[in-house]
């Protein structure tokens, strides 16, 4: 019995969102990739996060690597070392990569990215090509290093014991504290008010504390404020709207960091590549070095075209195409100018 | 002296208030802006693909609301209307549906309240005591009044073949997040959810349509759900493989590890919430819950498990839903090494720290649900620690 809610699935809808790959290599499109294309590929794509070799970079997670360390005290857990899987990789590259600009590779890219990491994890040569018709003759080192959900066998029947209520164990010393480790953000203290005149701190004092966690940095130097009232306010709203493009990689405003891509505040008027502590590629250094600086004009072209005014840079974007969205855009990137 | 609080008119007394409509959706009143889900940004490379903690200290009863429960992304919160939503299920089904969010209203409704926790919660504490608050330490959890449609209802629309063992759920947003689930449990108790806590679910939480898998690692609880696949097997993911699988001392690694077992911890006193006052009667909270059913009893020891108390329980204990304990208790003023034990319907009783590394080592990132202990000094301050 159905209620014959909801419509048939047309064939090309179907298509379009069940691109899932199971690991007998159900659900693989045709296609093929290399490892020297593949190398392309990585360069222009994957290594600002995950390292020219794939060895990770910053906080970002290595992909090759650390066979071998699965027991040891800080093992390392990557494609090589750990997953069971080769569609794992596959598939995920397919749905989920590049990070902030996912589903947007070609089939045959996914094929030569995934060839090129098996080269890095020493599993093929650099002559191999990866297809649909070879992909389930790889097998990763660590296939077989899983086991079903045990918990039940080897667990329950120590702790599902009638529990003990008194003189359990012997009086109890203190073996860690998390002070001593002292890596906890900064926190208010609740307290309260008591009648009887045992408290040691007034309510107040919670509000206090907890606006000065939550405080903003200072107001704006002079300085920024004249260049603030020259902009068209509209412009700067615009540009913010159309900045969530470019938050997935780009920080901007009061405490602005370097994430995936640099730290943007007071881009505009500055030297290219200039956050301090940010791994560019060496396009971007070059090109800082012959000179480009970015003005509105740089940056208008950059924005149009990452590739054309910087090629092989590793800004995985496709650009902006409409003219008045990259002017609110500089607008808004303007508007922090510090 | 007199309290001037009482002896003088105070402004709230004698001038007007705000009038209806000043906040037509309301926020907690500003005394209360401390309550709020906090990050601990050197866990994660990036806060698009992060975790941040529920203000689990200054709550009580056991619904979290909505705008302080915990967030999880692994490719940002994303927007999408209910007008643009679509559900899918394909695969081995007689026939493969799609879903407008309308359509879904249409369907048989329940509601139900579940806890979801994320598997690593309090997956830093493997190595020691590590971060000083409950908030950090236990806060990857929340507890809501779920309303929507059971799985069992959706699938049978689609029918499901005979060889579909599994179903394989993914989001719309730019991670997916993929994972595999049999269908038993599919069929089990889990439910798509629209609203929570009576409102529709926040952004953050998967708006406008999320997974609920009872008592199951809160990976599994696929938000801003766009398709369920009807398979043969085990999808093996990223999420399945790579993540969420238990590294062991031998090198290898326990996987579908799903169920999340009884814990509790003590939200207060906690670091964030110590005793404020001197020697006397003080009330010692917090929570329990157990993925494998309902709490039966919860036990609290004030010297470091030497000696333990039945709790009081403060509500009725739901099916895979947080339960609330209380102990009333005069506090003579002496430091106390505070703990709390959860027990089951099953007999599952939590297990010390101790007790699970010796099993699992410290590695296995995910599923931490041992006894937690605060220190409490003779000035009421509490501190995350280990005891031996």
């Amino acid at each position: 019995d159905t209620l014959g809610i909801g419509r048939l699935a047309l064939p090309e809808e179907i298509a379009a969102w069940d691109v899932a790959v199971m690991p007998d290599g159900r659900g693989l499109p045709e296609g093929r990739g290399n490892v020297l294309d593949g190398e392309d590929y990585w360069i222009e794509q994957c290594a600002v996060c995950h390292g020219d070799f794939a060895e990770g970079a910053g906080a970002w997670p290595p992909i090759v690597g650390g066979r071998g360390s699965l027991t040891d005290e800080r093992p390392l857990k990557t494609i090589e070392s750990y997953w069971p899987y080769l569609s794992t990789v596959w598939d995920y590259i397919n749905r989920s990569m590049p990070f902030g600009a996912a589903q947007t590779l070609e089939t045959d890219e996914v094929y030569a990215i995934t060839a090129y990491i098996l080269y890095s994890a020493g599993l093929v040569d650099d002559d191999f090509e990866l297809s649909h018709e070879n992909f389930t003759e790889i097998r990763l080192p660590n296939e077989g290093g899983f086991y079903l959900d045990d918990r039940a066998e080897v667990e329950f029947p120590e702790f599902a014991q009638e529990p003990c209520m008194s003189d359990c164990r012997d009086p109890v010393e203190i073996s860690a504290r998390a002070t001593d480790i002292d890596v906890t953000p900064e926190f208010p203290v609740i307290r309260f008010t008591y009648s009887d005149g045992s408290a040691p701190a007034s309510a107040a004092e919670v509000v206090e504390e907890a606006e000065e966690a939550s405080a903003q940095p200072d107001a704006a130097p002079e300085e920024e404020a004249v260049q603030l009232a020259a902009l068209d306010p509209e412009l700067v709203a615009a540009g913010e709207a159309a900045w969530r493009q470019c938050r997935t990689c780009h920080q901007l405003g009061d405490g602005a960091r370097n994430s995936t891509g640099p730290a943007l505040n007071g881009i505009v008027g500055r030297e290219a590549a200039h956050s301090d502590g940010f791994r560019y590629s060496p396009a971007f250094t070059d090109a800082a070095e012959s000179g480009l600086v970015w003005t509105e004009e740089t940056l208008d072209a950059f924005l149009e075209n990452p590739a054309g005014l910087i090629p092989r840079n590793r800004m995985s974007f496709r650009g902006v195409r409409s003219e008045d969205e990259r002017a609110a855009l500089i607008a808004y990137m303007m508007s922090h100018s510090n | 002296s007199p309290d001037p609080l009482i002896t003088e008119v105070q402004p709230y007394a004698s001038f007007l208030g705000e009038g209806v409509d000043a906040t037509p959706y309301g926020m907690p009143i500003h005394y209360e802006d401390h309550v709020v889900r906090r990050n601990v940004e050197w866990l994660t490379a990036d806060p698009i693909s992060s975790i941040n903690f529920t203000p689990i200290h200054a709550l009580d009863g056991t619904i979290t609301p909505q705008g302080c429960a915990f967030e999880r992304h692994h490719s940002g919160a994303i927007e999408m209307s209910k007008d643009e939503y679509r559900l899918m299920i394909t695969g081995l089904v007689e026939r493969p549906l799609v879903f407008t969010f309308g359509d879904l209203l249409r369907l048989p409704r329940v509601t139900r309240v579940h806890f979801c926790e994320c598997a690593a919660n309090s997956g830093m504490e493997w190595g020691g005591a590590q971060l000083n608050g409950a908030q950090f330490t236990h806060g990857m959890i929340h507890n809501m009044e779920y309303t929507g449609v059971t799985l069992r209802t959706l699938l049978n629309e689609a029918g499901v073949k005979p060889e579909g063992s599994w179903i394989y759920v993914e989001g719309h947003d730019a991670s997916s997040n993929g994972r595999s689930i049999p269908m038993e449990k599919a069929l089990d108790d889990c439910m798509i959810a629209f609203n929570a806590n009576g409102e529709a679910l926040r952004m953050e939480h998967g708006y406008p349509v999320r997974l609920v898998v009872p008592g199951w690692e809160g990976n599994l609880w696929v938000k801003w759900l766009r398709r369920i696949g009807v398979h043969d097997g085990p999808m093996e993911s990223r999420e399945e493989t790579s993540k969420y699988t238990d590294l062991m001392p031998d090198g290898r690694a326990r996987k579908w590890t799903w169920a999340m077992h009884a814990k509790s911890v003590v939200t207060s006193p906690s670091p964030q919430m110590p005793i404020g006052h001197g020697p006397g009667p003080m009330v010692i909270t917090g929570l329990a819950w157990s993925g494998l059913g309902k709490i039966a009893r919860v036990d609290v020891s004030l010297d470091g498990g030497v000696n333990w108390q039945t709790a009081r329980l403060g509500t009725e204990p739901g099916d895979k839903a947080v339960t609330r304990f209380y102990l009333d208790h005069e506090w003579d003023g002496q430091p106390m090494y505070v703990q709390s034990r959860a027990i089951d319907e099953t007999g599952y009783v939590q297990p010390t720290k101790e007790q699970l590394r010796a099993i699992r080592g410290l590695n296995s990132i995910y599923h931490n649900n041992g006894i937690q202990t605060w220190y409490v000094n003779e000035n009421g301050e509490a501190e995350n620690v280990e005891v031996s």
